[in-house]
């Protein structure tokens, strides 16, 4: 089983994820201007931000000739988790339904949240059980996730924020979602910064064990 | 601004330093050579009011790899790891434009830190604005805040720590210091000095552009006027995704020791850059400006020698090794261009195209300058006038406790650190407010051993006394330490003061520096490396005299380091270091409307004494709880101890041994004491620790004297920023 990470110019927790997959498989960067995915069974498209997000967050990655291949592999039924600007990224690429709305408070927030589980039937959450509660940071400039009525069904959403404690002004409170057929997701929170209770909690590791548990 | 209608005056030198520049070049200087000079010799580049006394601080060391003089100092940490670190101001262009001065000046010190070949690793920043309920005051905080977490969360590097502070004084010159510690393999470690002649001068990053041109010499090099609106296009403007690249493409020429020598592009751009490279390597450089990749066609070759564009960084390549160099910049969408080569003339000489523009001995540049002595005088009277008071004369020990907590400048900066991301590269063990200090672990993916970072300074105290309140700054930013169980390995200063051709200015300027140094040796901790800021003086007068202070520690083992909060109910509560609370120069005493005089005298080796029993306690484990009294005393630590934990606890005060008043007990501040909680066997084993009381229950009770309930505390100290901003 090996992981893929995406490196973009910009990318500021590229390093982070890295070393969270590495905690449960073998894991490697990619980098955005080649189109060769290196033979990875899973794709991590990392947070920060990518190419400088100056006209709309994840609007420029999307076309990288990396993420051309990703979205191919994605379309294959490849596992592809998108993290912050990867799930912005994966929005913007037609792989999730949505979109990726300013914070209502308009401020970047960096904060501890708990997020609750609500589809453990995903590559993403198989190691977690439903209504499990994971302590799992987030910050970001643009998180308050929205769809149109009707394009977002129920079992697309994996992960929302407890109650009372969404960062952001997310519609339904909703944290992670995938598309239909499963193999993709995006979520705010950062689980690459839940991986070793030193730094503050594990429970974010529980996704990356998820996909090494994917048969390669 | 055209050069034809500023005569060396408007460019702020004065008569006989134009004279000196004539001497030195043996002719009139040409345009282009009069701005490269007025720059140089500004006060932000030379230091010419300091650099004499900065030669008093102590800067020898066992840790020190690299001191004062480089772009950053660095220590050795172990492992064949180093940390560099250095806090530098940005005031100015903050009062002016607070957005992109903040976030110029987080992007300034990252390029200092990786300028000589480390890894950022954290960012730490010090802010001082007026009261909060003056408009432009809010602005300025809101927009300056803003502007940090913009470059900061941009770039990668974890915003871990940092101190705000709101007064009268600094409601016309907000200060704005960060401060950067980066870590880097020590073979990789690189300077600045330009060597080997014929070697080529790469210019990296961004274009060159009109901004930030007269940045140093007008800006931060002279008090600030009504017309600080016309000076807006002096502040510089920044790019994080530029430096990003810029980071990750440096580190990969480092690695593959492609460069002979790196310097960033700060204050004075170009000019400075190249003739401090120059000057250390006792060597010339040739520029050609026309090579110099512009973002406006039309500049003259003067504003491309002194533009301060942001994201840029100059580097000395073997002629050999360019090719490699190049290719690499080119993966990383780095522009890289030659603008010139290493020549034995040590003149900086400057061409556009074949056609020589300027010519300049390096000497007179960077180490010929004018230097001048200051003229202390005690001020008779005091500087400053005493704040409005806004503490009711009757109210009781639960009301003044609810009032301090309520005080901007005690109550949470939750609505601060919230805006920065604090946890980027994986290495936070103790994020904002946790602890006393930011925990970093050196080696995110396994290893043992962390550092600790601080940075400290309570101007009101250094105005009632210069002297003892920089040592007091000292003190406190190692008590901070200890309070994690690290050691000090060196320091880093700013030290932010008004006008210095003023008498009282230079008094203050001149006990505050003998009072880090008095610290620093009593400590045994060196100065590695600083900044100094002066001229911070608007229409009401001088800021307070605010010398920064900035510390990175090490400690051996991350994992049971204390926190702030108290952890569990029945642990015992305890007194260690030395208590000395006074209400001189407190919060109690501002709110009362009193800026009192000068603070009670030190004892300093029984304070350096009592650091070292707080860390071995602190090492000795068992210990969750450890939080040092500073604003607002002690009932505001055990306050805060409360609100962090979520329980409550009984204390009393007559096992203080103490013989202070109620009111200084309760809320008196001096740079000693530490509130520990622990199991009790723990706690009763400590060394020199006295019992005073126990976590439990939902108030704070102290002895009769008050009790209030947490969730009250928590009020008080949470909303009041966030209510304050809401006007």
């Amino acid at each position: 089983m090996k992981f893929g990470v995406v490196r973009f110019p910009g990318s500021c927790d590229e390093v982070d994820a890295l070393m969270a997959c590495r905690r449960f498989a073998d894991a490697d960067l990619l980098w955005h201007g080649d189109r060769d995915l290196s033979g990875v069974d899973a794709v991590v498209v990392p947070g920060g931000f990518s190419y400088g997000d100056y006209l709309r967050v994840g609007a420029i990655a999307r076309f990288s000739p990396l993420m051309e291949s990703v979205i191919e592999f994605a379309r294959d039924g490849g596992p592809v988790l998108g993290i912050c600007n990867g799930f912005q990224v994966l929005c913007e690429a037609g792989l999730l339904p949505g979109a990726l709305l300013p914070n209502d408070s308009l401020r970047f927030v960096c904060r501890q949240v708990d997020v609750v589980v609500e589809n453990p039937g995903t590559p993403f959450t198989r190691a977690c059980e439903e209504d499990d509660v994971l302590s799992i940071p987030v910050k970001h400039t643009t998180g308050r996730y929205y769809a149109p009525p009707g394009t977002l069904p129920e079992g697309q959403v994996v992960l929302r924020y407890a109650p009372g404690q969404n960062p952001n002004g997310s519609m339904g409170d909703v944290a992670g979602v995938c598309n239909e057929d499963g193999n993709v997701m995006g979520l705010m929170p950062h689980p690459e910064h839940a991986v070793d209770p030193l730094t503050g909690s594990a429970d974010g590791g529980r996704l990356f064990e998820s996909l090494a548990m994917v048969p390669a | 601004m055209t050069l034809a209608s500023a005569p060396h005056r408007e460019l702020g030198l004065t008569d006989p330093e134009y004279d000196g520049i004539c001497e030195r070049l043996g002719r009139e200087p040409n345009a282009l050579e009069l701005a490269v000079f007025s720059l140089m010799w500004s006060e932000h580049c030379a230091y010419k009011h300091s650099k004499k006394l900065l030669r008093m601080l102590p800067t020898e060391g066992p840790h020190i790899l690299m001191g004062p003089g480089e772009n950053a100092g660095v220590v050795d940490v172990g492992d064949g790891l180093a940390a560099a670190f250095k806090v530098e101001s940005h005031n100015h262009p903050s009062a002016v434009e607070p957005f992109q001065g903040a976030a110029t000046g987080v992007g300034g010190i990252l390029r200092d830190i990786f300028a000589v070949g480390a890894r950022p690793i954290a960012m730490l920043d010090s802010l001082r604005f007026g009261e909060l309920d003056s408009p432009r005051s809010r602005y300025l905080f809101d927009w300056a805040v803003k502007g940090i977490g913009h470059y900061g969360n941009s770039i990668g590097v974890p915003t871990v720590g940092g101190e705000v502070y709101f007064e009268p004084a600094y409601g016309q010159s907000c200060l704005v210091n960060a401060m950067c510690v980066g870590l880097a393999p020590r073979e990789r470690l690189i300077r600045s000095a330009a060597a080997g002649v014929g070697n080529q001068l790469v210019l990296l990053g961004a274009r060159t552009g009109r901004d930030g041109i007269g940045g140093a010499s007008v800006l931060a090099s002279a008090e600030l006027s009504d017309e600080d609106e016309s000076k807006r296009p002096t502040v510089q403007i920044g790019d994080p995704f530029e430096e990003s690249k810029l980071v990750e493409c440096c580190l990969e020429l480092l690695e593959g020791d492609l460069l002979a020598s790196l310097q960033d592009l700060g204050a004075a751009g170009l000019s400075s850059s190249s003739s401090e490279m120059a000057s250390k390597g006792e060597v010339g450089l040739d520029i050609d400006v026309s090579c110099v990749p512009l973002r406006e066609a039309d500049m003259e070759p003067f504003e491309i020698m002194v533009s301060e564009s942001q994201e840029r960084m100059l580097c000395v390549v073997e002629p050999a090794r360019l090719e490699d160099v190049l290719a690499l910049c080119e993966r990383w969408d780095v522009r890289a261009t030659v603008i010139g080569e290493v020549t034995d003339t040590q003149h900086l000489r400057v061409f556009d195209g074949d056609e020589p523009v300027g010519d300049i001995p390096v000497d007179a540049l960077v180490d010929d300058v004018p230097l001048y002595d200051l003229e202390p005088e005690e001020p008779a009277e005091p500087l400053y006038p005493d704040p409005p008071a806004r503490l009711d004369p009757g109210a009781s020990p639960a009301e003044t406790l609810l009032t301090l907590l309520a005080s901007p400048n005690i109550a949470s900066k939750r609505f601060v650190f919230e805006q920065y991301d604090s946890i980027v590269g994986s290495r936070t063990v103790r994020r904002p407010a946790a602890a006393d200090a930011a925990v970093l672990v050196l080696a995110p993916d396994g290893g043992s051993g962390a550092l600790a970072v601080s940075i400290d300074g309570n101007g009101r105290r250094v105005a009632c006394d210069p002297y003892t309140g920089a040592v007091e700054a000292v003190l406190e930013c190692t008590r901070n330490l200890a309070c994690v169980g690290a050691e000090p390995l060196g320091l880093t200063n700013c030290l932010n003061f008004g006008n210095p051709e003023k008498p009282h200015i230079a008094w203050q300027l001149t006990r505050a520096v003998e009072g880090i140094r008095d610290a620093c040796l009593a400590l045994g901790v060196p100065v590695v490396s600083g900044n100094v800021s002066l001229y911070n003086e608007g229409g009401g007068g001088p800021i307070y005299p605010t010398p920064i202070v900035g510390m990175v520690g090490k400690l051996p083992e991350p994992r049971a380091v204390p926190r702030t909060a108290f952890a569990e109910e029945g642990h015992a509560i305890a007194l260690l270091g030395m208590f000395e609370p006074a209400l001189n120069g407190s919060e109690l005493e501002k709110l009362r409307g009193r800026l009192a005089g000068s603070l009670p005298p030190l004892d300093l080796a029984a304070h350096a004494d009592a650091l070292v029993r707080v860390r071995a306690a602190v090492r000795g484990g068992d210990l969750p709880t450890a939080h040092d009294i500073s604003e607002g005393g002690l009932a505001c630590a055990l306050a805060e101890c409360c609100i962090a934990g979520g329980c409550g606890a009984v204390v009393s005060l007559s096992d203080t041994g103490t013989p202070h008043t109620l009111d200084a007990q309760l809320f008196g501040e001096g740079p000693g004491g530490v509130i520990v909680a622990g199991p009790r066997h723990a706690i009763e084993t400590l060394d020199a620790a006295v019992v005073i009381g126990e976590v439990g229950g939902d108030a704070l009770e102290i002895d009769g004297v008050l009790s209030v309930p947490v969730s009250e505390l928590r009020t008080a100290y949470e909303d009041a920023i966030p209510a304050a901003l809401a006007g």
